[in-house]
């Protein structure tokens, strides 16, 4: 088997082939992303391709979920906790996919950090819930001052208060300014989240070790469901939607239901009910915070929010209605949830003796009060802050788009955001000067020619990883957080030669046998034609996808790990799943007759589509 | 079915009197009750021998037989013995116990879904129990067929309790003839299509997290004295999830031949052999039970089971025996220090977060939080 390691390899950067059209693509972004002005290094370095978070190819200005998350996540380890073995992750872009290659810290400065993270490590263990607390007030602070900016077009002159007033600005500082504190503001709740994550991440990696180390063999989900939080803020905005999909049943007010796409249409049709009054203040009422919700993962400009698409939240509330009217129990069973999980724990607990025991206390309670967050943290900051942030950026998009730099707003998304604010003093410059600004001039043709760049990227499929592999992948956040072991590395090496079985092979995510009905989905706005009872294989799921999981019987993602959304939700929801298959969404179809068997993480095709 | 002073099934949901159902009959109806199923069955209570030696007139007979019996006249002994037995074999059993018992012994063949053998066994009360095999009254029938001859076996196991020695010893210990009064078990013979054991540890490493199958087709003998290799499955034990399986060749099995009450050995052709004999969901029953089996005995166990061909699916997972396990439970897996990267572990993280409440960290003015 090492022989194998040694000798199989992944393609180098320069041997993966550039789609036809794609030419020139490493203009489109920033210089310092692409691999060509490395200096050789880029050969030699393992690269893996973070398709869980960017499993579509990025438009030049969505670079920024990416600079900023994984610049942060590295600071944290690096130069906040210095976590003895383990620096950041380096990042490159490539092809228009985001490559990841983490920093190992050398052995002989290992030692030398440990005091250094015991301190500040300590403190947050120590002070978890009211760090935690003062957290969620500081985020809550800037998505606040991010909805507060506004982006309007100037004036056709300085209104005469600011003449009187001796004020002696345009106003076009304002729309500068406001640019700068939106992509600040952005950045700000970037290091934020990763104040607590990597410090989550750890206290379940040590339980996670220990309870590999005490019990051989105990399957990863057993791990998960002794630190998982049952009543989490993840799932409330699904929550809310069932609450008021109830509340129209006790209200009868279901019949306005019937055609939800039309979103004004279907609230006059409640108001005007009997009672209808009251559902539509609870509406209202759960849209702040719980609609700033996306159906993607909050890192792509088109991810669609509910509280701008109602007619995603009405639809599913449409739905809980149906199936609560059917007589399905559409709450989760909190109750049940929580017994399984003291089961659980208390069964693992009860197999070691006295000593044992006390460290297993303790490593499970750190676990489980730290663990919560790296749930929880995702409302706040790739639902919450960047709802907020990608519909600033809209409105900045249409003050372009009035002014005719290009035609609609999500065109902006074509510029790097160091080139929107060039386009914004060539914008304000044409204003002040009293002529055309050039960006009409400029930017419609080479919007045009970066879509072209950008549509022919998207045909081709990343590699899941480049160069040649360590032997053995011992870093813990690689494992953690993006299942990068190093069984998965040569899994996605022997993909070629396939399983004998022909069987699609992933992670065991959350356990269960089913056969069903196959539903392909790789985009977010597909997931109306998922019909009740099918089996939903897609490239990565979001959480905001958890209605859809109420009706479906499995779940089969490409992409992620135990702690993978999907895998979350489905051990939530009693679903069986397979994560991280690689090419699940590619290889089944629509319609075909697949088994997931969620225990020992494998799919099988069945028989064709009918 | 129904349970009547003189029937009582073993999930019949009552309690296990042992004056009532004898030993043996009252720990089948307890494993019954603890979930972990033993071949379907029913006692035939103490209360229905009482109420045959009474109405048949027979207490009368055997206090008039034994009166005044030496034990040391062996001869005298063994023709009253004989007397009494052939008394219970003959005179005719009550009309309303006969129609309870028919009714005992449909009910289990419809259970079985047919006519199939049964074993039919002794089981004596409490007072008997401790010198109760030397007194040879463990009698047991097996691969019994039909009404009449499970009726004659019933009678057989009640005279059991007139044999020469058993007589001998009651008056050798001056244990009272009067009162003395046995239960009778009748118990389908399993009809094993896959059977084999469990034991809830890793015997390889003493983990107690574990619970590990050996598995064959057919009855269990071939496998608890290795004559094939079995399937071997082990399950965590919480989660009831498959840690790792190796199929074994299983290339012959041991059936029962029903025509001549006898096991027969045949080969397993190659599509069985190189399958797991049980299904995803028949091993998750195995071990299920064996994890009952270790929470009721409070103690690691070692079970023998087996799927009976004859049962419904859902029922027909048999328990046929539970011992403690004493070779690996003892050991108590080492806790080892983890490894880590550069010799640093994270192992001590927890020990981080317990300084709370104590001194604040250098340089830190906040300790833990009280609200």
């Amino acid at each position: 088997m090492s022989e194998q390691v040694i000798m199989k390899s992944f393609p180098k950067p320069s041997e993966v082939p550039v789609p036809e059209g794609a030419e020139g693509w490493e203009e489109l972004y920033p210089y310092f992303l692409s691999f060509r002005n490395l200096s050789g290094s880029e050969d030699e370095k393992f690269w893996f391709c973070d398709s869980q978070h960017w499993p579509t190819v990025y438009k030049p200005f969505e670079t920024i979920g990416g600079e900023f998350a994984v610049k942060c996540l590295g600071q944290y380890n690096t130069r906040h906790l210095l976590i003895p073995p383990a620096n950041g992750i380096e990042f490159k872009i490539h092809l228009g996919y985001l490559y990841m290659s983490p920093v190992p810290v050398p052995e002989d400065q290992i030692p030398g950090r440990v005091p250094e993270f015991e301190q500040r490590a300590g403190h947050y263990f120590q002070n978890w819930d009211s760090l935690l607390a003062g957290w969620k007030d500081k985020v809550r602070g800037t998505i606040q001052e991010m909805e507060e900016l506004t982006f309007e077009p100037l004036p056709d002159m300085v209104p005469i208060e600011d003449i009187i007033g001796g004020v002696a600005k345009d106003g076009s500082e304002v729309l500068m300014e406001n640019y700068d504190r939106l992509i600040q503001l952005c950045y700000q709740n970037w290091q934020y989240h990763f104040e607590f994550l990597n410090l989550g991440y750890l206290a379940y990696l040590d339980f996670f070790t220990f309870c590999k180390e005490v019990f051989p063999g105990i399957p990863d989900q057993a791990i998960a469901k002794m630190v998982q939080g049952v009543d989490m803020e993840l799932f409330r905005p699904d929550d809310e939607l069932k609450k008021l999909a109830l509340w129209a049943i006790e209200l009868q007010v279901q019949s306005a239901f019937d055609n939800t796409d039309d979103v004004e249409g279907t609230l006059a049709k409640v108001a005007a009910l009997p009672g209808g009054q009251q559902w539509i203040e609870a509406y209202e009422a759960a849209q702040d915070p719980w609609f700033n919700f996306t159906v993607g993962n909050g890192f792509y400009g088109h991810d669609k929010y509910w509280i701008e698409n109602q007619e995603i939240p009405l639809g599913y509330i449409k739905d809980y209605i149906r199936r609560a009217e059917e007589g399905h129990q559409i709450m989760r069973p909190v109750e049940e949830l929580v017994a399984e999980r003291d089961r659980i724990t208390e069964e693992y607990r009860s197999l070691l003796d006295g000593e044992a025991q006390a460290v297993f206390d303790a490593k499970r309670g750190l676990a489980a009060t730290a663990y919560p967050y790296v749930e929880n943290h995702n409302f706040y900051i790739e639902h919450w802050t960047m709802g907020v942030f990608w519909r600033k950026v809209r409105e900045l998009g249409a003050v372009f788009a009035d002014a005719g730099f290009w035609e609609s707003p999500e065109d902006m998304l074509y510029l790097t955001r160091g080139e929107v604010r060039d386009a914004l003093f060539d914008y304000v410059t044409g204003w002040a000067v009293g002529t055309e600004a050039t960006g009409p001039l400029y930017w419609p043709q080479e919007i045009e020619r970066r879509r072209k760049i950008i549509d022919a990227l998207s045909t081709q499929r990343p590699q899941p990883a480049l160069n040649t592999p360590p032997a053995e992948i011992t870093e813990p956040f690689t494992m953690m957080l993006w299942g990068i072991t190093t069984e998965q590395v040569q899994q996605w090496l022997n993909a070629d030669e396939g399983d004998d079985s022909g069987a699609l092979v992933g992670m065991a995510a959350s356990p269960g046998v089913v056969e069903g009905i196959a539903r392909v989905v790789t985009h977010a706005d597909q997931l109306g034609e998922v019909q009740e009872g099918e089996i939903l294989v897609a490239t990565i799921t979001a959480p905001s996808w958890g209605p859809i999981f109420g009706k479906i019987k499995a779940t089969v993602t490409d992409i992620g790990g135990m702690m993978s959304h999907a895998a979350i939700v489905c051990r939530e929801y009693a679903l069986p799943a397979v994560t991280g298959t690689g090419k699940g969404s590619t290889t089944i179809k629509t319609g075909q007759l697949i088994r997931v068997d969620g225990t020992t993480g494998r799919v099988e095709i069945l028989e064709e589509a009918a | 079915m129904h349970d009547t002073q003189y029937i009582q099934f073993f999930d019949g949901g009552h309690a296990a009197d042992i004056e009532i159902l004898g030993g043996k009959c009252a720990s089948l109806v307890n494993m019954t009750g603890a979930a972990m199923p033993v071949p379907p069955g029913f006692a035939v209570t103490t209360n229905a021998f009482r109420m045959f030696i009474h109405d048949s007139g027979l207490d009368a007979t055997i206090h008039r037989l034994l009166e005044g019996l030496d034990p040391d006249d062996v001869d005298s002994v063994d023709t009253r013995s004989a007397a009494i037995r052939e008394e219970m074999i003959l005179r005719p059993v009550p009309d309303e116990l006969r129609g309870q018992f028919y009714l005992a012994y449909h009910d289990l063949m419809e259970r079985c879904q047919g006519e199939v053998p049964v074993a039919v066994r002794s089981s004596a009360t409490a007072e008997d129990l401790p010198e109760a095999s030397f007194a040879g009254q463990q009698d047991t029938y097996l691969w019994v067929t039909g009404l009449d001859d499970v009726t004659d076996a019933v009678r057989r196991c009640w005279a059991s309790l007139y044999t020469s020695r058993a007589i001998t010893y009651r008056l050798k210990n001056g244990i009272p003839n009067e009162g003395l009064a046995m239960a009778v078990a009748v118990q389908k013979m399993v009809n094993a299509k896959a059977s084999g054991v469990a034991i809830t540890l890793n015997p390889g490493t003493g983990d107690r997290s574990k619970i590990t199958i050996d598995a064959s087709y057919g009855v269990g003998e071939m496998v608890v004295s290795g004559q094939v290799t079995p399937d071997n499955i082990m399950l965590d034990k919480v989660m009831l999830t498959v840690v790792s399986e190796i199929i074994g060749d299983k290339h012959a099995e041991l059936v029962p031949d029903t025509a001549t009450h006898r096991l027969i050995e045949r080969e397993v052709d190659e599509e069985r052999r190189g399958r797991r004999c049980l299904t995803d969901d028949e091993v998750v029953a195995v071990a299920s039970m064996a994890k009952r089996a270790e929470q009721h005995y409070k103690s690691p166990q070692d079970i023998e089971w087996a799927f009976d061909a004859d049962l419904p699916e859902g029922e027909n997972l048999l328990l046929l025996q539970a011992r403690p396990e004493t070779v690996h439970s003892v050991k108590v897996p080492e806790l080892k220090p983890v490894p880590g990267s550069g010799g640093f572990s994270f192992g001590n993280l927890s020990a981080l977060a317990a300084a709370a409440g104590e001194a604040p960290l250098p340089g830190h003015q906040h300790g833990h939080d009280h609200k």
